[in-house]
């Protein structure tokens, strides 16, 4: 079984369409990146995984469990997948202690001092340890991303789901957030990573998608992706990101 | 200009019974302060349920909120004070309406007064809470669902606490409009701070002396308020939180 199986769905946003007839399927401890074009519908796809954005035609499952069965817990769906966003999306009133516990204490009912100690081993991977009593406006946008992967982490997620984690990164800080994600990959979490670092992919990914105007036009395994002639559209679009 | 200044009518007894000038004011103040203090407790609440109404995915529950607000913030508070007082009570099923009739002074006309100051002013933090929620990222609220809070929960524990922050300067000025507002009880016959100067000027005609003394009361009511704001708003500052990606849009 799958981990993640989306099988044709399709969205619209009003009467537009966001997603068309889009499949594919991620096995427990693969990696699957997708790139593709700004507004191409990468979002909205890594979206409708955890529920966020509802579809109306096809059928996702997550570990067996149906995102379109009325009888399915959302939240508690959710809160066994990780994810991060672009922009971090930090808690900024709460301290970085804070921001790892709360959903533990709240949706898995852990308790406090459980919580806070699952909170700061995952803090302490991530490499922040000592940041553990600040608030995320003092933090750098790398470390703010690290405590968002960190406050997923805690949630022992069964599989994670990232949004373009670097592109709202200066340069240099990157990297810090990619080793991150690279000795999460190789310890073997189940990953969907929207992301066009392709150094990234060609390291720890085993499946590439591309998308185009809400289709996925390619799903290749990493070789033949990186190995491979390509579509006219996707060869465009990687010329144009593997330039720099 | 022939006018007697006479500072010490203030320590002479007034003949309403209750001691002297000053207790006639003091008596007024504290009606003030229970009025406007009451109204304010309610209106924070009930605003903050009707706010938060207007944010949430039903348009059945959004459509009545925006009706609410629409209509308490847009008929004259004066019309709306009348409405409570003197409307309200023959439409009161159970014979409410004669037990509220009944009531003794100042509660006769105190209840209306606190009714109508609240839902007028509901409305108004109700805008509030709605603008300052709009103007978060919406990545707040799915980074709350994303980690299986449920909807009242990402309310509670993630938007109200940042929305709440961002607003405190708005709720200042609608607490001091509130304690200004509550002035307007005067006409359903509430002997509160102004009324109580105008019936001192009434009885003694010491119409400067009555209405200064009033407008010092207010000032240093409000200069309370906004020392007490201000401490509150250092107690929940957060480090580093510069507040939104744009400022709240307040449309009052
Ligand atoms: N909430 C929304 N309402 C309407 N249209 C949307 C919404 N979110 C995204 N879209 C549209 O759907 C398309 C796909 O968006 P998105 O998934 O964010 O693209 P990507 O992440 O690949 O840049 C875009 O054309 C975008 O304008
Ligand atoms: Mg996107």
């Amino acid at each position: 079984m799958a981990m993640i199986d989306i099988q044709h769905i399709s969205k619209w946003y009003g009467s537009f369409q966001a997603l068309r007839d889009c499949s594919t399927k991620v096995e427990k401890g693969e990696v699957l990146v997708i790139c593709g074009p700004s507004g191409c519908g990468k979002s909205t796809l890594i979206k409708t995984v955890n529920g966020l954005e509802p579809i109306q035609e096809g059928e996702i499952l997550v570990n067996g469990i149906s995102l379109t069965s009325p009888k399915t817990n959302l939240p508690q769906l959710r809160a066994h997948v990780g994810m991060v966003f672009q922009h971090f999306e930090l808690f900024p009133h709460l301290s970085v202690r804070e921001n790892l516990t709360l959903a533990q204490v709240k949706v898995l009912k852990r308790s406090k001092a459980e919580a806070g100690e699952k909170g700061l081993q995952y803090l302490e991977r991530v490499g922040l340890l000592e940041q553990k009593d600040k608030f995320p406006g003092q933090l750098s946008g790398g470390q703010q991303q690290r405590v968002a992967i960190a406050r997923a982490l805690s949630m022992d997620p069964i599989c994670m789901l990232f949004d373009e984690p670097t592109s709202a990164l200066d340069p240099e800080m990157i990297s810090e957030v990619l080793d991150v994600m690279v000795k999460l990959a190789q310890e073997g979490m189940t990953m969907m990573v929207v992301t066009h670092e392709m150094g990234f992919a060609r390291k720890v990914a085993h499946r590439v998608i591309f998308m185009d105007q809400g289709r996925i036009i390619e799903d290749l395994p990493k070789e033949d992706f990186f190995g491979k002639p390509h579509t006219e559209r996707a060869q465009q679009f990687l010329d144009k990101i593997l330039v720099h | 200009m022939n006018y007697n200044w006479h500072w010490l009518i203030f320590w002479e007894a007034s003949p309403d019974g209750q001691g002297t000038y000053l207790d006639t004011l003091l008596n007024g103040l504290q009606w003030t302060l229970v009025t406007a203090l009451s109204a304010a407790i309610a209106a924070f609440v009930l605003g903050s349920i009707i706010g938060v109404m207007r944010t949430l995915p039903s348009r059945t529950l959004s459509r009545i909120s925006m009706a609410y607000i629409e209509l308490f913030r847009n008929v004259p508070l004066l019309v709306q004070m009348f409405l409570w007082y003197f409307v309200l009570p023959e439409f009161l099923p159970w014979g409410l309406g004669e037990d509220m009739k009944r009531l003794l002074p100042p509660w006769g006309s105190l209840v209306p007064a606190v009714l109508c100051l609240s839902f007028f002013t509901s409305a108004r933090v109700a805008e509030q809470v709605r603008a300052g929620i709009d103007s978060l990222s919406k990545g707040q609220k799915l980074a709350g669902l994303a980690l299986g809070l449920n909807l009242r929960q990402t309310y509670q524990y993630v938007l109200l606490p940042l929305v709440y922050r961002i607003i405190l300067p708005t709720l200042t000025s609608e607490l001091m409009n509130v304690i200004k507002n509550s002035s307007v009880a005067l006409t359903i016959g509430l002997i509160e701070l102004t009324a109580a100067a105008h019936a001192m000027q009434e009885f003694s005609f010491q119409v400067f002396e009555a209405f200064t003394a009033a407008t010092l009361i207010y000032i240093i009511i409000n200069i309370v308020v906004v020392i007490v704001m201000r401490f509150l708003e250092k107690r929940v500052a957060v480090p580093g939180f510069i507040g939104t990606k744009r400022e709240a849009v307040i449309t009052s």
